[in-house]
């Protein structure tokens, strides 16, 4: 009797385009199945991952974030003049954090409280990042604080002697936003109502769910995510550059959206956007590995595949009516 | 109209007083050169954005994805023109070519596939410069073609020749719109999407033909903005610009809900930005950090059309005359 | 009763911008009684309703819940004090589970994380009450509508309340889940809960309820025990007029249905569309007005959406004066000379921002295709031809639509489609929502347009209305034809009758479900 509900037929979806992915990689070049390359695209892409959970929350309740990317470059560039004027990698992470969580704040409260909509309140966003991430230094600043040059390295776990391979500190990051964020989204009341917000607003209003605090706090939450994913972002990069995620948004949003979520909001998988994070990553990989293909295939890719899923959904969602 | 005029007029006057050089008209090669002049050939690009863009916001869509077709067109002229030999004609029918595919391929995933304008647009925004970066093998393809260089370039009774491309467009949109049903019936989509289609208008087509349109505006922006400094790079031509079409939009008085739409209002409205744009080069405000105070203006532009912070106004402002005035929730203040 | 009443509203007001909806306005609900609000549309019931649930606010007048003064801002403080609402559209949320519905925004906590199994214990408990067992972890979208009534119930419960508002909660269910939802109303009453129970249906009242309330545009009538109000008393009561008046006008007229020899203009066999309308026959002939009547969620919106291509058939035949036809969308309709005005003007009728002109204009323009623009001439002369026709009161031709009333909105919607002179006209509820004079103004086009050989199928969930419009009644349920009456068969009663008769086929599958 109990059927497979149709609103977790994308996820499987996605879990099968991502074993496939790595299969079809494993049998087309024999390094590619090593640990290390699987630890290395958990690392590589751990900023991308913690953005795509803020991300996650923000399309579940119907609205959208297109700040990500200058949020990222925005942070990494704060906390490089940051660490570059003394301040204590501590202080430079909690300032750049609450940063992230007011300007998200902001976001909310525009399209909230005056009604606008989310796309032009975060594309406003998105410039205005953009350009103020310019203003605090027009060129890429490399990051020389020994807890860049060396704490990072050594708070990598390490996993096997031999080869020796750590798991460092950006997938760490990424485990542990992605559990945080399954936790918000599937066992408090805050996240359970972003679910009922993005499958119905009216019916949220007139069943007492707090519509407005929830949905300042969505955005309020994406900021922070998005600093956060500022933080990890340095990690990899050892710098910060104005200049830099620039079209980060559609990562996120493409995440997500193989994850499950459905771009209308009201469903969503914390744990499927997870794995459309790495399946853009293997699809990465994959470029890298293939050796001769053009970096810019990724951009294509992502959005063949976000094309791909939304007819998914759209298929999936026409059949259950 | 009136106060896109005032802002235009305001900002104008400020330039007058504060940014020293901005009224100053030179006739160079019996060709007038100046900032203002810059503003109207740098705008063109704006302008004819603005004028697509204003279709597709009229249908209550928005299209996220025409800086990128920009690009497209701009790397798709310089490679046929350089790379592949061809001559101009064939060059700018193949970048306009594929700046019609680009719109419609939008007007498609919006209209008959019915996916939300912002997510089947940003596809295009950000794969749309991998494609143009493919088209130009990541180079930036350098031209001296006369007639192309001449696209951006060139006079024409003295005025920048982009102004005649701008007014041939405007006309050429005036007369789709208004001396065809067309206009009526994307008011119509916009305003009220279900009740047009059963009126019997074909909304989809209209959606379809708003974005097609966009594409077409797009590319010519495009060749425009390649023309301009001879060249054309995937990643630079129109980056930016969804942004300066949308505020000319807004600005010009047509609401990002859709409806009523006003060309001439948009026209305004990207003269205005460019006009702020010049005024933050001349004062020495990079271009890299421009996009900032611009986004600071939309906001307040959009705060202002906004129906629910004019009625916390209005709110404030009863409120001090008759304190005793009940307090009523705005958004459901429905009978 | 003894005791002071549970809740005691004293001098309630409330207005919208142009429209005073609650004038001084007394209601007073004793403990454990089930109190039945009535009034015709208009009558303010669901204002009343929204202002003692905290989604409005009010202008003025006094509130009392268990001898306390309450004043709800929103729908939880509302819950909170302990009034629980169960609307007429459910409103839950269809992609969470059932559980999950039944406890949003108060479920179990510890530390602040939602324990999942406490909350399926809870919400099973809840249905218990209601003697429902049901998968608690089911998405709602998955159930029926009156399993999600009941969730919506079990979800008022869950709160502890004491007093449970019903708003038309009947409206789209079948005889046997109203005797259900009956069953357990008597059941919490027992329990000692008082119910607010809103409806439509007179023999609904006369059932359950004990006292009645009677509010008419905005004021309050008067309140009642239900076994010292006759049931024509208490539409006289409602309706504002004595009972003789009644009595003349539901007095049969002549209906005289067109010749059958006649060719019917539309002519559907075995037309349906799965989950909405189960395969039917129907038609309609030029000079004849045939009605479809049924309860909400019959089916009735949706056969004339069929009819008109909003949605598509996917079995049976559609037959044009004789000739087989393909009607996919409104435009092909359209080319067929076919018109609809729909149920909700707001919502797929007006265009709300564009002016009167460009509103009765635009099917016709749409019908001539987007090349061939009417010049404005052409435009003012048709805008202005039903202006003065159909009396539609406006300042001007170029006034936003949105501006005008309920009635004169109306009529601009019935002058766009008459424009494109069509020649079979579905009216879904054209006289939903609007005043008396401009209702009595549309029903006699209605008939004025018969007579010049228009085919019309006209829908309305006033029995009365279709009783005096109509040559013929097509009587749906759950989407299905269930009956036809013809001529002097035509009466309230034997609509009525028609409705509640058993089904021949009990087993017949709700087509909601398939």
């Amino acid at each position: 009797m109990k059927k497979l509900d149709p609103k977790y037929i994308p996820l499987f979806a996605t879990a099968i385009v991502m074993l496939a992915l790595y299969a079809g990689g494993c049998l087309a070049y024999p390094n590619f199945g090593s640990l290390r390359v699987f630890i290395n695209l958990l690392g590589d892409n751990a900023f991308i991952g913690v953005a795509a959970m803020g991300a996650t929350f923000v399309i579940i309740s119907g609205g959208i974030d297109l700040s990500v990317g200058s949020a990222i470059a925005f942070t990494s560039i704060l906390i490089a003049q940051l660490l570059g004027h003394h301040w204590p990698p501590a202080g430079a992470f909690a300032l750049t954090l609450l940063i992230g969580l007011a300007y998200g704040t902001v976001q909310g409260a525009l399209i909230h409280l005056f009604a606008l909509p989310a796309f032009l309140v975060t594309l406003g966003g998105m410039f205005f990042l953009r350009g103020l991430s310019f203003v605090l230094s027009p060129e890429s600043l490399a990051i020389k604080h020994p807890f860049y040059l060396q704490t990072v390295r050594t708070m990598a776990i390490p996993i096997t002697q031999r080869p020796f391979v750590t798991f460092p500190l950006t997938a760490q990051c990424f485990v542990v936003v992605t559990i945080i964020a399954a936790i918000i989204a599937g066992y408090t009341r805050f996240g359970r109502n972003i679910y009922a917000i993005g499958s119905s607003e009216s019916s949220a209003i007139l069943m007492g769910v707090p519509v407005g605090q929830t949905k300042i706090g969505i955005y309020a939450l994406a900021g922070f995510f998005s600093a956060l994913s500022g933080c990890v972002a340095t990690f990899y990069m050892q710098s910060g550059n104005p200049a830099s995620f620039v079209g980060l948004e559609l990562d996120a949003i493409a995440s997500v959206a193989i994850g499950g979520t459905l771009l209308t909001g009201g469903v969503g998988f914390v744990p499927g956007t997870a794995m459309g994070v790495i399946i853009l990553g293997l699809i990465q990989t994959l470029i890298t590995f293939q050796g001769n293909l053009n970096s810019w295939w990724t951009r294509i890719a992502a959005g063949v595949l976000l094309l791909l899923f939304i007819t998914l959904q759209k298929v999936v969602g026409s059949k259950r009516h | 109209m009136f106060w896109p005029l005032l802002a235009l007029a305001l900002l104008l006057l400020f330039d007058y007083l504060f940014t020293p050089g901005f009224f100053r008209l030179e006739l160079r090669g019996g060709n007038l050169y100046g900032s203002r002049i810059d503003v109207l050939n740098q705008g063109a690009r704006v302008m004819l954005v603005s004028l697509g863009m204003t279709l597709v916001i009229a249908t209550g869509g928005v299209d996220l994805s025409v800086g990128t077709v920009m690009a497209l067109a701009g790397t798709v002229a310089a490679r046929l023109l350089v790379v592949d030999g061809y001559g101009f004609i064939a060059a700018v029918s193949g970048a306009l070519g594929i700046a019609l595919l680009a719109g419609a391929w939008n007007g498609v995933l919006v209209a008959y596939f019915n996916i939300q304008p912002i997510i089947a647009t940003l596809i295009l925004m950000v794969a749309g410069r991998g494609v143009a970066q493919l088209v130009s093998d990541g180079q930036i393809i350098n031209f001296n073609d006369a007639s192309m260089v001449f696209l951006g370039n060139g006079h024409f009774f003295r005025l920048p020749f982009t102004l005649t491309i701008v007014l041939f467009v405007f006309v050429g949109m005036w007369a789709l719109t208004r001396q065809t049903a067309v206009g009526l019936f994307i008011e119509a989509v916009g305003d009220n999407p279900v009740a047009s289609r059963y009126a019997g208008v074909n909304a989809r087509l209209v959606t379809f033909l708003a974005y097609l349109l966009t594409g077409l505006c797009s590319g010519l922006a495009g060749l425009v903005a390649s023309s301009n400094i001879k060249s054309a790079d995937a990643n630079h031509i129109g980056l930016y610009l969804e942004l300066d079409a949308i505020l000319a939009v807004v600005v010009g008085g047509t609401a990002l809900t859709g409806g009523r739409f006003y060309l001439v209002n948009s026209l305004v409205g990207a003269l205005l930005i460019q006009t702020l744009t010049t005024t933050m080069y001349a004062r020495n405000i990079s271009a890299d950090i421009a996009p900032m105070p611009k986004a600071l203006v939309i906001i307040a532009v959009c705060l202002l059309q906004s129906e629910k912070a004019r009625r916390y106004l209005n709110q404030r402002f009863t409120r001090h005359q008759s304190a005793a005035l009940p307090a009523i929730t705005p958004s459901r203040a429905q009978p | 009763m003894d005791k002071a009443p549970l809740l005691e509203i004293r001098g309630l007001e409330k207005s919208f911008p142009g429209v005073q909806a609650l004038q001084g306005v007394d209601f007073t609900v004793g403990r454990g009684e089930i109190h039945a609000l009535m009034g015709e549309n208009g009558a303010g019931k669901s204002t009343l309703i929204k202002v003692l649930t905290g989604v409005y606010n009010r202008d003025g007048g006094e509130s009392r819940f268990e001898g306390r003064s309450i004043r709800p801002r929103s729908p939880r403080e509302a819950e909170e004090a302990g009034i629980s609402t169960v609307y007429q559209e459910v409103n839950l949320i269809p992609h969470l589970s059932v559980a999950e519905n039944i406890c949003l925004g108060r479920q179990t906590t510890r530390l602040g994380f939602v324990r999942w199994h406490a909350i399926r214990k809870r919400a099973e408990k809840a249905l218990h009450r209601l003697d429902l067992t049901l998968d608690t972890s089911r998405q709602l979208s998955s159930c029926s509508v009156a399993i999600q009534q009941m969730v919506a119930l079990a979800r008022a419960l869950d709160t502890s309340a004491k007093l449970l508002i019903l708003d038309e909660p009947t409206s789209s269910l079948d005889e046997r889940e109203v005797a259900e939802l009956f069953k357990v109303m008597r059941k919490l009453r027992g329990e000692g809960m008082s119910i607010v129970f809103v409806t439509h249906f007179l023999g609904q009242v006369y059932q359950v309820c004990d006292r009645i309330t009677v509010l008419r545009s905005g004021k309050h009538v008067g309140e009642y025990a239900t076994a010292q109000l006759p049931r024509m008393e208490l539409i006289a009561r409602m309706i504002g007029k004595d009972v003789t008046e009644i009595e003349k006008m539901s007095r049969s007229r002549d209906r005289q249905p067109a010749p059958l020899s006649a060719q019917p203009f539309l002519q559907v066999t075995n037309y349906g569309r799965k989950g909405s309308v189960c395969p039917m026959d129907l038609a309609v002939r030029p000079g004849e007005v045939v009605a479809l009547a049924g309860l909400l969620g019959s089916g009735r919106t949706e056969t004339a959406k069929l009819i008109f291509g909003a949605d598509q058939a996917d079995s049976g035949e559609i037959d044009i004066e004789g000739r087989p036809v393909t009607i996919r969308s409104p435009r092909d309709a359209l080319r067929y000379r076919i018109a609809f005005t729909t149920e909700d003007r707001k919502v797929d009728g007006i265009i709300p921002n564009l002016s009167v002109r460009e509103n009765i204009v635009l099917a016709l323009q749409a019908s001539r295709g987007p090349w061939a623009r009417m010049r404005r001439p052409e435009q003012n002369a048709l805008a202005g031809r039903f202006i003065k026709a159909l009396d539609i009161k406006t300042p001007g031709p170029e006034q936003p639509i949105k501006n005008l009333s309920g009635g004169n909105q109306q009529k601009v919607l019935l002058g766009r489609w008459l424009a494109t002179e069509p020649k079979l006209f579905i009216l879904d509820e054209p006289t939903r929502g609007i005043d008396v004079g401009a209702k009595a103004e549309i029903e006699k086009l209605i008939d004025a347009l018969r007579k010049q050989g228009m085919a019309i199928l006209f829908i309305s969930s006033e029995l009365e209305e279709v009783v005096r419009a109509s040559q013929r009644v097509v009587v749906l349920r759950d989407g299905q034809k269930i009956g036809e009456l013809t001529g002097d068969e035509i009466s309230e009663q034997t609509i009525m009758r028609t409705i509640a008769a058993p089904t021949t086929d009990s087993e017949a599958v709700h087509p909601a479900q398939l």
